[in-house]
């Protein structure tokens, strides 16, 4: 038998009349706007970084739901946003061939010269 | 000579009318952005989803640092006229329903998501004129709370505007839901260009700008703008609707029962 609880608080706003927390029609609303990551540029000359992710229904509002969620502090002078779907990504259980090859052959990190010392900023 | 001039109690110098007029606009100022705040911020955790809560809770934090800003400059210029100790706090604890001179659609109940967003928008669109008006003000006070509050209403028009359109030219419950939003807001536009007789900027004469920027919405949303509706007026000179009573007994009761109280 199913039986749905109704929770009602004193001054609460009753749960049919909220989003999310109701399966029955919003959880699925909610589920239909497509999911985004966010990149944001934390200064002038360094690279977007990757921040999270969050929903919006379009580009323009994720920009915006990203401005909102993730430069409230004076995080970013700049986003990106990209639908996650159209991010691929390598696969986990490639990790092995993919990364571990790499780790005994030091001699690919530039460690072995000399700097001159009027070379700066490396 | 005697004269029913006030006279400032530490500097003996009359108050002008000019004074009082500065007060009561700045008071203005402060009363709309803080009663929308506190409306605008019932939705905190209410969101239809997280990062529209957010979005609406962001607003709400920069409508209440504006009021902020205008409240303490406005206890600065009573203190200054009549020897009082007002603050920030003070103005917006301490007074009561008809001394609260806001806008009465930022008194209304939220209502739905529709109407909320729509008030937005008609609000803000509104205050984005006035703040830019004073900006160019000669008092440098009010220039510079305008000119940093422009910037954050700009984007609240944006966000809000947005808004309109998605739910306008959306679904038919969206749009039904806008269509009423219009029915039930639309009435208290009109105030915004009546006049009161402190104000400094010549509202009406931005009514013509703010309703070429709503029709262009509007259309873009594929919503009608209303003709000959009946307007209400009455916020800016004190007379509310019975919802501001309401409002003010949520928000003042802490400070009117532990006066005083800080945490």
């Amino acid at each position: 038998m199913n039986i749905q609880v109704k929770k009602f608080y004193y001054g609460d706003i009753p749960e049919e009349n909220t989003g999310g927390t109701n399966p029955e029609n919003n959880y699925a609303q909610e589920n239909s706007w497509p999911l985004w990551e966010v990149f944001i540029r934390s200064k002038q000359g360094l690279d977007h970084k990757h921040a999270g992710s969050l929903h919006a229904a379009d580009a323009a509002m994720a920009i915006e739901n990203a401005r909102d969620v993730y430069t409230r502090r004076q995080e970013g002078v700049s986003l990106w946003v990209v639908e996650s779907k159209y991010i691929h990504a390598s696969n986990p259980d490639d990790a092995e061939m993919f990364y571990e090859p790499a780790a005994d052959k030091v001699y690919r990190h530039p460690t072995f010269y000399d700097l001159p010392d009027e070379v700066k900023h490396m | 000579m005697k004269t029913n001039q006030p006279i400032n109690q530490s500097t003996g110098s009359p108050i002008t009318l000019l004074t009082n007029q500065l007060i009561n606009q700045t008071l203005h100022l402060a009363d709309t952005a803080l009663i929308l705040g506190q409306r605008n911020g019932e939705w905190c955790a209410h969101g239809p989803i997280l990062e529209q809560d957010i979005a609406i809770t962001n607003i709400t934090l920069d409508l209440i640092g504006q009021a902020r800003n205008f409240y303490q400059y406005a206890a600065t210029l009573i203190n200054a006229s009549e020897n009082k100790n007002e603050t920030e706090d003070s103005l917006a604890y301490l007074r009561n329903e008809r001394e609260f001179k806001n806008l009465l659609i930022c008194e209304l109940p939220n209502g739905d998501w529709a109407q909320t967003v729509l008030r937005q928008f008609l609000f803000s669109a509104y205050q984005e004129l006035v703040l830019e008006k004073l900006k160019n003000s000669s008092n440098e006070q009010l220039a510079a709370i305008a000119a940093k509050s422009l910037k954050e209403t700009q984007y609240h028009v944006k966000w809000s505007s947005e808004w309109v359109i998605r739910l306008g030219d959306g679904t038919t419950e969206s749009r039904d839901r806008m269509i009423k939003a219009i029915d039930t807001l639309w009435m208290y536009t009109g105030e915004f260009f009546i006049p009161a007789n402190y104000e400094l900027t010549e509202v009406h004469l931005l009514k013509e700008t703010w309703f070429q920027k709503v029709r262009s919405i509007f259309e873009e949303a594929t919503l009608a703008v209303p003709e000959n509706t009946f307007m209400q007026s009455g916020g800016k000179s004190g007379i509310h609707s019975e919802h501001l009573g309401f409002i003010l007994a949520e928000m003042q009761i802490l400070q009117r029962t532990y006066p005083g109280a800080e945490w």
